[in-house]
């Protein structure tokens, strides 16, 4: 019986869980120790949650770029945080001047829509661009050519901003409305947070049903699933993966004028971290899978905010918050384990295979 | 082989020889432990920058770049030579340090270098220009261990014209405790200089009889420093230092604000963030900011000559607080060849490096416009005069750091 439940799992498999189970149980005992010291007031526990929340939404925004590109194409586009960047950078010059013209402060939602609207634009043309450009004429070369050429494409797009605005910090204005905070069910939240987690949440739930249920999403989600196929029932696949970088585009563009809204500052290689963060967050939440880079992004954008806290000042670890990009890469590496396709991530291995 | 041909080659031999025995001077020969640098008639003198100025850092480096540059045109040559100024982009990092040393060590003419800016950079400079047996002087590099006791033997080549920041993080935490505060939390980057810095301010603050609440740390590209600040919160210091660099410095300064506890907390820095580029990034939260960093009203009197020259060339106000410190830098190696270098009757210049070093490491009472010199056995150079500045005006455009009554930041102690 032993043995044959042996040939069964496979040694590496039961390492593995053991490693699991052990970090777990470490992440457990860290918790029950912070919470047992009662050194912070639940007020606080809210804040970091909320700072996650509205960090988490960004993270999500920008990762159903990379995962739906993953969907249709199978490569990982990883000039993506570039096309983040450029949008809130040249929006940067647009609130500048309608700041000056005393537009922002006057009508803060007219304004701060145009800014929003400008970066998407921005970011949109720029990954449509790319596409047409840097990957089309290789979407019948190997796999690693065209993510060699998506590592090419965000040096040369980082450093055309470089050479073009130069290396400086460049501080976005701050909008007065947005200043203080919003009583949230008794909490008082800050206004930027608030503004930047019903907008995400607003532009997630519009993608979902986007994909969900227009006549393009299910289009999407056919080429996603078979490029010969989709194509053999009549679908443009073309066009259909120029929709899916446009959309892309466009996320990344709003999450970054987010993220300039919550940081107010814009930089040639801002892109870089918050970049790298969403991949994990599609990975996390399961590639290639829609609802998943949404949760993923959430629980990544949480976890960082709440667990350096919450489980490493259990431990008695010093200045926790230096290890929270550890932790964040801790915590793929767990779900890693007990889910090897994400999150999410299942329906669509089980398609693939 | 007949007897004609051979009369001939002895002949030759014997003028030759005779020539050789005749000649007033014998060849100049190198006895230099660590070699020499050889500079024929009309060839410039190399001298090498190692300079932070890319990123956000860069006006740091560019400050002492132009401090450098200016420098070089105050002395136009050096026994009968011109200077050259050759540079590489060491960031703030020790990778940086590595790839730009790497590069400069490998020119056989450099003479010495200035640099580099951040501690962290110097860490990994100092084995590779030391091994190449080339001079080093940092303008900015403040960490202690560089230039400590027992500093390690391949350091043997580095010194520094920056004050050491036992002495700015001790001026901060008495200037902290002189003003009444009594509880202070600090926050480190985990760069070399930022960790060394609080540490030193968090003993003082202590031995004075304050109480340190927290001693956290964020990550030089971090962004969203809320959760630390709500950590920092719980623990109610009335004080934060935080002697990081610009991008991280700045996202603290306008996120404290906004974290529940910390509206009304005093906030501090170190000369990392002593820039506009500071102003830029933090906004309107800047007010009030106090900086250590060096005290320019106790400057020698040449410094007043000095900013106008640094004006009218560049067109900016002060960017940084080491300009004058890579000015003097400079200065001190270029005293130091005059003294070592031997010139031949044709022009050519021989410097020793080990000379060049011993010579640096002699310099006594040199009167630079940071005070007047004198270099420890370890490196330490600088007269250390550290003031504390207080930001009176978040708009970058009147950074004018100084102690008259416009000044921004003006300062405020001692």
């Amino acid at each position: 019986m032993l043995q044959r439940l042996r040939r069964q799992i496979p040694g590496t498999v039961v390492i593995m869980w053991c490693i699991g189970i052990a970090i777990l149980g470490i992440v457990f005992w860290g918790t029950v120790a912070t919470l047992r010291s009662g050194k912070y007031a639940s007020a606080q526990w809210v804040d970091l949650f909320v700072y996650g929340i509205a960090q988490g939404g960004i993270y999500a925004l920008i990762a159903l770029g990379y995962t739906m590109v993953y969907g249709v194409l199978r490569m990982i586009n990883f000039a993506h945080s570039e096309v983040f960047m450029s949008g809130p950078y040249i929006g940067y010059y647009v609130a500048l001047a309608l700041d000056q013209a005393g537009l922002l402060n006057r009508y803060p939602v007219l304004g701060l829509g145009i800014v929003i609207l400008v970066a998407m634009t921005v970011s949109t043309t720029i990954a449509v661009l790319l596409e047409r450009i840097a990957y089309r004429p290789l979407r019948r070369a190997p796999r690693l050519v065209p993510l060699i050429t998506a590592i090419g494409a965000s040096y040369f797009l980082s450093y055309a901003f470089l050479g073009l605005f130069g290396s400086d910090l460049k501080g976005y204005p701050e909008i007065q409305a947005l200043k203080g905070t919003w009583n949230i069910l008794g909490v008082e939240v800050l206004r930027p947070q608030i503004v930047v987690i019903v907008a995400a949440l607003v532009m997630l739930a519009g993608l979902y049903l986007f994909v969900r249920h227009t006549k393009t999403g299910k289009a999407m989600q056919a080429v996603a699933e078979d490029k010969d196929c989709a194509a053999l029932m009549g679908i443009n696949v073309d066009r259909i993966i120029v929709i899916t970088f446009a959309i892309g585009g466009a996320l990344a563009g709003a999450a970054g004028v987010f993220y300039a809204l919550l940081f107010k500052q814009v930089k040639f290689n801002m892109g870089f971290f918050p970049g790298i963060k969403a991949f994990t967050s599609a990975v996390l939440g399961g590639i290639g899978n829609v609802t998943g880079a949404m949760v993923g992004g959430m629980f990544l954008g949480i976890a960082e905010s709440l667990f350096p806290n919450l489980v490493l000042d259990g431990l008695g670890i010093p200045a926790p918050y230096q290890l929270k990009d550890a932790l964040a890469f801790t915590l793929l590496v767990l779900v890693l384990i007990f889910r090897p396709t994400g999150i999410l991530g299942e329906r669509l291995a089980a398609k693939k295979a | 082989m007949n007897k004609k041909s051979l009369v001939l080659v002895s002949m030759v031999l014997l003028i030759t020889l005779l020539a050789a025995a005749c000649k007033p001077k014998a060849k100049f020969e190198c006895t230099d432990p660590k070699g020499c640098v050889d500079i024929a008639p009309g060839e410039p003198v190399r001298i090498g920058y190692m300079f932070v100025i890319s990123g956000s850092d860069a006006p740091l480096g560019n400050d002492t770049k132009y401090g450098l540059e200016i420098a070089v045109d105050d002395k136009k040559e050096i026994l009968g030579h011109p200077i050259e100024v050759v540079g590489e982009d060491c960031m703030c990092s020790a990778e940086g340090g590595q790839t730009a040393s790497t590069k400069l060590a490998a020119d056989p003419k450099l003479v010495a270098v200035v640099g580099t800016n951040c501690s962290s950079a110097a860490r990994a400079a100092i084995p590779v220009m030391c091994g190449a047996g080339i001079s080093m002087i940092s303008p900015s590099n403040t960490a202690p261990d560089l230039t400590a006791e027992d500093r390690p033997a391949e350091y043997w080549c580095y010194l520094r014209t920056a004050h050491n920041d036992k002495v700015q993080g001790a001026a901060m935490a008495e200037f902290a405790w002189q003003k009444g505060f009594r509880k202070a939390a600090t926050i480190h980057d985990g760069s070399l200089y930022a960790d060394k810095l609080q540490q030193v301010f968090a003993e003082k603050f202590k031995e004075l009889g304050g109480t340190i609440t927290a001693q956290e740390a964020v990550g030089p590209e971090d962004t969203d420093m809320k959760p630390v600040l709500t950590r920092i919160a719980a623990t109610q210091p009335d004080f934060i230092y935080y002697p990081i660099f610009i991008a991280a410095g700045a996202q603290i300064t306008k996120q404290a604000r906004e974290v529940p506890g910390l509206e009304n907390v005093q906030l501090a820095g170190a000369d990392g963030v002593f820039s506009p580029d500071f102003l830029e990034g933090a906004g309107d939260a800047v007010l009030g900011f106090y900086w250590s960093s060096p005290d320019f009203t106790a400057f020698g009197a040449g410094y007043k000559e000095f900013l106008q020259k640094y004006e009218t060339k560049y067109g900016v106000k002060v960017l940084a607080p080491f300009h004058a410190h890579s000015y003097d830098a400079a200065m001190m190696i270029f005293a130091a060849i005059e003294k070592v270098a031997v010139k031949d009757p044709d022009g050519t210049l021989h410097i020793g490096r080990k000379a060049l070093s011993d010579a640096l490491f002699a310099t006594k009472d040199f009167k630079g416009l940071t005070g007047n010199l004198t270099c420890s056995p370890t490196g330490d150079c600088a007269d250390p005069k550290i003031a504390v500045y207080q930001c009176m005006n978040a708009d970058p455009a009147t950074w004018n750091p100084g102690a008259d009554p416009d000044s921004n930041p003006k300062k405020v102690w001692p």
